[in-house]
């Protein structure tokens, strides 16, 4: 493999949102699980969870995963390999040079952290180079930031309601985007898996094709 | 050029003319978030873009009130994560009881559920009439409403839960009464509470305080206005006085770090050293 075609200018993505609800723990044990530790974009969730949960959620999914899983802190960097998981009662946001940042301000769709400011959020910070994942869960959390997403250029996937434990953020995201994949659980991390080795070797997207805005600067 | 870059170019322009005409200085918050805050104000406002409502915005003080107010997060709770006020009686309080008198500067106050969750904490501990709060926030309008300590009915169950959880020594219900649907705090509580507009990117530090707390409020700016703020809270505290912050802010990485001990690992309560 020449370096030319694996340079970093030619790299489209910047990063993966996925937002999740009911269902959540399995569906992230599941998927994060499948994951490689140099798996190479950084993951940020946002996982409904009470107010008064700890970060346990995340200790529990860095014992049992390869990738590094944490609790997203303020003004941290985020980096290829590792996942963050939005902080109870704190929405979470993140910036164009690749720093997170948290936000207490009101629930939106009833649920802080919620999935539409961290997806609003990468859709204006990384354009075409999100991908973002809508998987199992109650009510309608996700269904106008991955509209976002996908109106940047970026990459919208969704559980298939079937597959999903509770259908209805899938139902209302797929109600609202043409998706770019619907998938299986159990074949998500395949398809990320293969996104993200097309991606690398250049293929199959141009460049000058998307509206990719990062000025540079974030690690990965 | 896209609607979103031309949205951002709008916007900078934006907060630089506020900053030069009135002083309020956004340009160092974080940016993920303002956008949204900016985002939302515009299309309740009546105006195709930002550039259309600058110049009323530079020139229309009411207009600019409102738009401060939906730019700022006032978002805020009574007893808001109970084991912090917790902490603070248990810990915090002995330290400050050995003085004659405590004073204490709440920092981005907001509507001023947190300060008079600290009067109600500070009157069940004894010390009625020891103590003073400086409540300070950028915003006239929302210190308005924390004037008034006037909250919505509505809110009360969850205030109450929180009272509970943070070891509240006594019913909640004490300390409000109930007309219509909404909930007016006690006015012996408003007693020692100093409520006054300032603003951590511009004004400067204004007295000796035993504490300052300021919850939730970093998180929204850049590093630079961080340790600009940070800066004004330092030159506050003397050796032994606390500094309080929110359950995800901490002092690492920051240049006031190595004045501070945290008093228990996670608390967020930073005890300035003696040297």
């Amino acid at each position: 493999m020449s370096s030319a075609i694996v340079s970093r200018g030619a790299k489209r993505f910047r990063v993966i949102v996925l937002g999740v609800s009911t269902g959540g723990v399995q569906a992230l044990k599941q998927l994060l699980g499948a994951l490689p530790a140099d798996f190479p974009l950084p993951i940020l969730v946002v996982q409904h969870i009470s107010p008064e949960s700890g970060d346990g959620l995340a200790r529990l999914l860095d014992e049992l995963c390869a990738v590094r899983v944490k609790e997203a802190d303020e003004e941290e960097r985020m980096s290829a390999g590792c996942v963050y998981l939005a902080p109870p009662n704190y929405h979470l946001l993140v910036e164009r040079d690749g720093l997170l940042s948290l936000s207490s301000e009101s629930p939106v769709n009833f649920a802080r952290p919620s999935v539409d400011m961290l997806f609003e959020s990468a859709a204006a910070a990384f354009g075409d180079g999100v991908i973002g994942v809508v998987l199992t869960g109650a009510g309608f959390d996700g269904g106008q930031g991955i509209r976002r997403i996908k109106q940047e250029g970026g990459m919208v996937i969704i559980q298939d309601p079937d597959d999903a434990e509770a259908s209805s953020m899938p139902e209302h995201a797929l109600g609202l985007v043409a998706a770019d994949h619907v998938t299986s659980l159990e074949q998500l991390p395949a398809l990320l898996k293969q996104l993200l080795a097309e991606d690398q070797a250049g293929r199959p997207w141009s460049r000058g094709q998307g509206k990719n805005r990062l000025n540079g600067g974030e690690s990965q | 050029m896209d609607n979103e870059e031309i949205f951002d170019i709008e916007s900078r322009l934006l907060l630089e003319a506020l900053y030069r005409v009135h002083g309020y200085d956004f340009r160092d918050y974080g940016e993920a978030s303002l956008r949204r805050r900016l985002a939302n104000w515009l299309s309740g406002s009546g105006f195709a873009s930002l550039s259309e409502a600058q110049g009323r915005l530079l020139r229309d003080r009411k207009l600019l009130d409102q738009f401060v107010c939906s730019l700022t997060v006032n978002v805020s709770e009574m007893f808001r994560d109970p084991l912090f006020f917790s902490t603070i009686r248990e810990q915090v309080i002995p330290h400050l009881k050995t003085y004659s008198f405590i004073k204490i500067w709440h920092a981005g106050c907001a509507t001023g559920e947190e300060v008079y969750s600290m009067a109600i904490l500070l009157q069940e501990e004894g010390l009625l009439g020891r103590y003073r709060i400086y409540a300070t926030d950028i915003n006239e309008e929302v210190l308005g409403k924390a004037r008034e300590g006037i909250y919505p009915l509505k809110e009360m169950q969850r205030f109450t839960q929180n009272y509970q959880k943070s070891e509240g020594r006594s019913d909640f219900a004490d300390y409000y009464t109930a007309r219509y649907d909404h909930a007016i705090l006690m006015p012996s509580l408003k007693k020692n509470i100093v409520f006054a507009a300032h603003n951590l990117a511009v004004d400067a530090d204004f007295g000796e305080m035993n504490m300052v707390v300021c919850r939730n409020v970093l998180i929204y700016f850049k590093a630079p206005l961080k340790e600009r703020a940070l800066g004004l809270f330092d030159r506050s505290l003397p050796p032994g006085g606390f500094l309080c912050l929110g359950q995800k802010e901490t002092l690492e990485k920051r240049e006031i770090c190595g004045n501070y001990d945290e008093l228990a690992r996670g608390t967020r309560i930073y005890v300035k050293r003696y040297r």
